[in-house]
């Protein structure tokens, strides 16, 4: 087949094999070398860690509680937050709007602050259970364990999973409701025959965001668990802990982990490859008011789950500005906490958003080019490099932190520990989220606008950065500072790369909350939730509340 | 500074898959030329090839002398209206139209001056300072034809511009369009499928099929001399009756009516024909094809009937003024031999009348 290539199909792929190969050399070459040390000692294959790990049963325990914490998590999830998604769609709640800023902070606070701050509740010095031990004259013993760990993973994914399924069902045009009802069909099973095939990708992708994140978390389940083991604490502990130190074992951990994500990436790509539903929404749903029963049901429903998302915001807030001591909170207030937390934080504030700055600005070049290359000048390469660049959406954020230290810790790059490899950790993580929104909002311009430019005289450079960029930048700065919020509270990889002069706000908290030190960890999390409260705000006035979530 | 555009054996293909053979085509300076065929015909794929936008296969397309094959879309100072409008949403209608003015460094005092000015000859001073995201489609699509006139381009091209309009509008942006093109005298190419708009808006047009230009004529030529049966059929609603040719004696057949045609040229001798009939030739008299009316609306200005006979049903329009015909009527359709165009049956159904085009 004859195909003439235009220079400027040649100049946008070769950008791309430039931002491709920057990805591949900080994402696929670790995971790489992270395989190959598993598996070579230099002098010939040595399987025999992977032998250990199958064959001990302190190890094989650890694989069974992961998948247990995860199935059981994403199956509620998926409930909880398809049953949410719908009755936000659908009725008329309430205070919506407050609902969804609510929502929104929940999602940025990281998950093990959630965890740390249900410790506060419910653990066994936590309000809630000193109040019910007092009252009853009993010892509970707190939230620890398995059950602890799915109901915090539970409040956390409910809302995610809300906010990728409400885009979705934004989608879905209130007519195909109507010809539906018009051909018989209505109520529940409209829901089952109609609405659940049609965001059925949406929820698959997100369910399966969920299995990941609980598959691999760490500071949850180590704060939490108390014991429980999973693959995340163990992978951590073998790769960084003070007495059970085993590096190899760690690469054998991480490499079994990666293959069994991976597997279930392939999985998700095909499911999504055979479901393509293609949907453009001209008359969205209308929001009835819920009557009766009903009404009560979902506001209550609607303002548990709310409760259950948000109470860990407002629980860390209140700690910090408690007289504290220690792990113990004493009678009354000051602003002690604060005090030593702007110590010790010093000007790990400054860096942690300088780095996400940085970081934000990279993704955003990297996806603008991935992402245009692949739509208007689509080549094999464009399209491998749009797989490809999903993949970190399923790596572990430890899986990779290991990665990374594994492949630049020595000769020749020695880049452990400083801020390029925690910003390339960043960009990585948050790739994958930016190409997806930056893809949609290229489906939407026109290739006859670039074509007008062009005819009007401006040449495609000009073009490109005089109408395209312009286009693109307004929808794609709400997912860009999402991904900046994401990146500075991000713990699990960057726990892994970091060392103590690159130390991020989400570190420290981590240590304090480690060392006891409830009150500092308090007032640091505020510090940090406060200011990415002052980023979502800025998120809501460039879009006018028009942010929407796809994936 | 109005240009010649030559277009010589040009050809088009993706892949192996040929769109255009090898077109040629010569458009006038200050013509307004109307490229009219059904979807699919290759029209917009011409355009493009003209606009730059889709590379050229093969011979030459020349404003003028100048070959403009290889030159890149931003350097051919080509003014283009698109169907989608494709307005520049970020920008006030203002920088909309003078974005083609920067890029030509044109600096202000000048700049303000030519955006007012062509504001103003489209009627949309008023919107100036506004967005776009709010405007309706026929305001959008004065900014693009102001977009498009304000850089004095060599050509302007037209996208099926009116394609997204409702019809009341259509026919004013028409107006507007023709109106503002005589009085610059560019050279202008516009494609559509609708025949109504290319006949009203054109000084010439070229009917294409499959890739190949048709017949290019002016508009009256194109409706009442096709040169081939694609035309006759392509402009309007047509009766296709079964004809036998002897010399210059026509016989419908089954019917049995003959007509004598002095205007048949019949070269190759052909014996099997065409006879195309629009709705509005036929005449109702007291010979000719017999009939009954099973069918009639009224539109109005016109009333249109089905009458069936023995070749089948036939769609006749009438004046309003004329005596209606009542459902069940007898009725007999007599043929003007003056208007009708009879086409061979086989082969590329040319015509064989003298004064085809």
């Amino acid at each position: 087949m004859r195909r003439k290539y235009t220079r400027d199909h040649v100049t946008w792929n070769l950008l791309a094999l430039s931002s491709f190969s920057i990805f591949i050399f900080f994402f696929l070459f670790p995971l790489f070398r992270l395989i190959i040390g598993a598996i070579w000692t230099g002098n010939g294959f040595n399987l025999e860690p992977f032998k250990r790990f199958f064959a001990t049963k302190y190890y094989m325990q650890a694989v069974v509680n992961s998948f247990k914490v995860s199935t059981v998590t994403t199956i509620i999830s998926i409930i909880t937050g398809t049953t949410f998604a719908m009755i936000m769609r659908y009725f008329k709640i309430k205070g919506k709007k407050f609902i969804d800023i609510m929502l929104l902070v929940s999602t940025i606070t990281p998950p093990f602050l959630g965890g740390y701050s249900w410790i506060l509740l419910f653990g066994r010095v936590g309000w809630a259970t000193k109040f019910f031990n007092n009252l009853f004259g009993i010892t509970l013993p707190g939230i620890y364990g398995f059950w602890g760990i799915v109901f915090t993973f539970v409040c956390h994914s409910t809302t995610t999973m809300y906010m990728y399924i409400s885009g979705a069902l934004k989608n879905v045009d209130s007519t195909l409701n109507e010809a539906a009802e018009n051909l018989g069909c209505f109520g529940l099973r409209r829901i089952v025959k109609i609405i659940l095939p049609l965001i059925l990708p949406t929820v698959l992708s997100t369910a399966l965001l969920t299995f990941m994140h609980c598959f691999a978390d760490y500071g949850t389940s180590s704060l939490i668990g108390e014991g429980y083991n999973v693959m995340g604490t163990l992978i951590y502990t073998a790769f960084l802990g003070e007495v059970s130190r085993d590096a190899t074992m760690a690469s054998a951990m991480a490499s079994i982990t990666l293959i069994f994500t991976s597997l279930l990436f392939m999985l998700q790509r095909w499911i999504g490859s055979r479901r393509v539903v293609e949907m453009n929404s001209l008359h969205p749903i209308e929001q009835t008011k819920p009557k009766g029963i009903i009404a009560v049901v979902s506001h209550f429903y609607i303002y548990l789950m709310t409760a259950l998302a948000a109470l860990p915001i407002f629980v860390v807030a209140y700690n910090s500005f408690q007289k504290a001591s220690g792990f113990l909170f004493l009678p009354g207030y000051s602003l002690n906490s604060y005090k030593l937390a702007f110590q010790r934080l010093g000007d790990a504030i400054q860096r942690t958003y300088a780095y996400g700055l940085v970081a934000i600005v990279i993704i955003i070049i990297i996806a603008v080019i991935i992402s245009y290359a692949n739509i208007r000048h689509s080549s094999p390469l464009t399209k491998t490099a749009d797989t490809l660049t999903m993949f970190p959406l399923v790596v572990p954020g430890t899986v990779l932190g290991i990665a990374m230290v594994l492949a630049f810790n020595g000769a020749p790059f020695y880049l452990n520990g400083t801020a390029a490899l925690v910003i390339s950790v960043w960009v990585i993580r948050r790739l994958p989220y930016t190409i997806r929104s930056t893809t949609g909002v290229l489906h939407n311009i026109s290739t006859s606008v670039e074509e007008a430019s062009q005819s009007l005289g401006a040449n495609p450079f000009r073009t490109f950065t005089r109408v395209v960029f312009p286009m693109l930048f307004s929808g794609l700065l709400p997912g860009a500072l999402l991904s900046f919020i994401s990146s500075i509270t991000e713990l699990s990889s960057t726990l892994m790369v970091y060392n103590f002069k690159t130390a991020t706000m989400s570190i420290l908290i981590y240590t304090e909350i480690c060392k006891g030190n409830f009150g500092v960890a308090s007032a640091m999390s505020t510090i940090l939730l406060v200011s990415a409260v002052l980023v979502l705000g800025i998120l809501f006035k460039v879009s006018k509340g028009n942010y929407e979530f796809t994936l | 500074m109005s240009v010649t555009i030559n277009i010589e054996h040009a050809k088009k293909a993706y892949g192996k898959n040929v769109v255009i053979e090898n077109l040629s085509a010569q458009i006038r300076p200050g013509e307004f030329f109307t490229l009219l065929g059904p979807s699919g015909c290759g029209k917009t794929t011409l355009l493009r090839m003209i606009a730059g936008f889709n590379t050229i296969e093969g011979g030459e397309i020349k404003f003028d002398e100048k070959v403009i094959n290889n030159l890149p879309p931003h350097k051919r100072n080509i003014g283009m209206v698109f169907q989608n409008y494709a307005i520049f949403p970020h920008m006030s209608t203002k920088d909309n139209v003078a974005f083609g003015l920067k890029e030509r460094k044109v600096k202000d005092p000048e700049l303000s001056k030519r955006v007012a000015d062509v504001l103003e000859q489209v009627q949309i001073s008023d919107l100036a300072d506004r967005m776009p995201s709010n405007m309706s489609g026929g305001q959008q699509q004065r900014i693009a034809l102001a977009r498009a006139m304000v850089i004095n381009p060599d050509v302007l091209l037209f996208d099926e511009p009116l394609s997204n309009l409702d019809a009341k509008l259509r026919v004013e942006m028409r107006s507007t369009i023709r109106h503002i093109q005589q009085q610059a005298g560019i050279t202008t190419i516009y494609v559509t499928h609708d025949q109504e708009e290319a006949l009203a808006i054109s000084d010439r047009i070229a009917v294409m099929n499959k890739g190949e230009i048709q017949q290019i004529d002016e508009p009256v030529k194109i409706y009442r001399k096709p040169r081939n049966l694609f035309v006759a059929t392509f402009m309007g609603q047509t009766n296709i009756l079964d004809v036998q040719i002897e010399n210059q004696d026509v016989m419908i057949e089954k019917v049995g009516c003959k007509y004598h045609f002095d205007r048949i040229k019949n070269v190759n001798n052909i014996k099997a024909g065409k006879m195309v009939v629009r709705p509005n030739d036929f005449v109702f008299a007291d010979h000719g094809i017999k009939g009954e009316v099973t069918e009639r609306i009224f539109f109005g200005t016109i009333t249109t009937y089905t009458v069936k006979t023995e070749i089948g049903d036939l769609v006749v329009t009438r004046d309003v003024n004329e005596h209606m015909k009542e459902i069940g009527e007898q009725v007999y359709l007599d043929i003007p031999v003056e208007v009708v165009n009879i086409f061979e049956a086989d082969g590329k159904n040319m015509s064989i009348m003298e004064d085809a085009g």
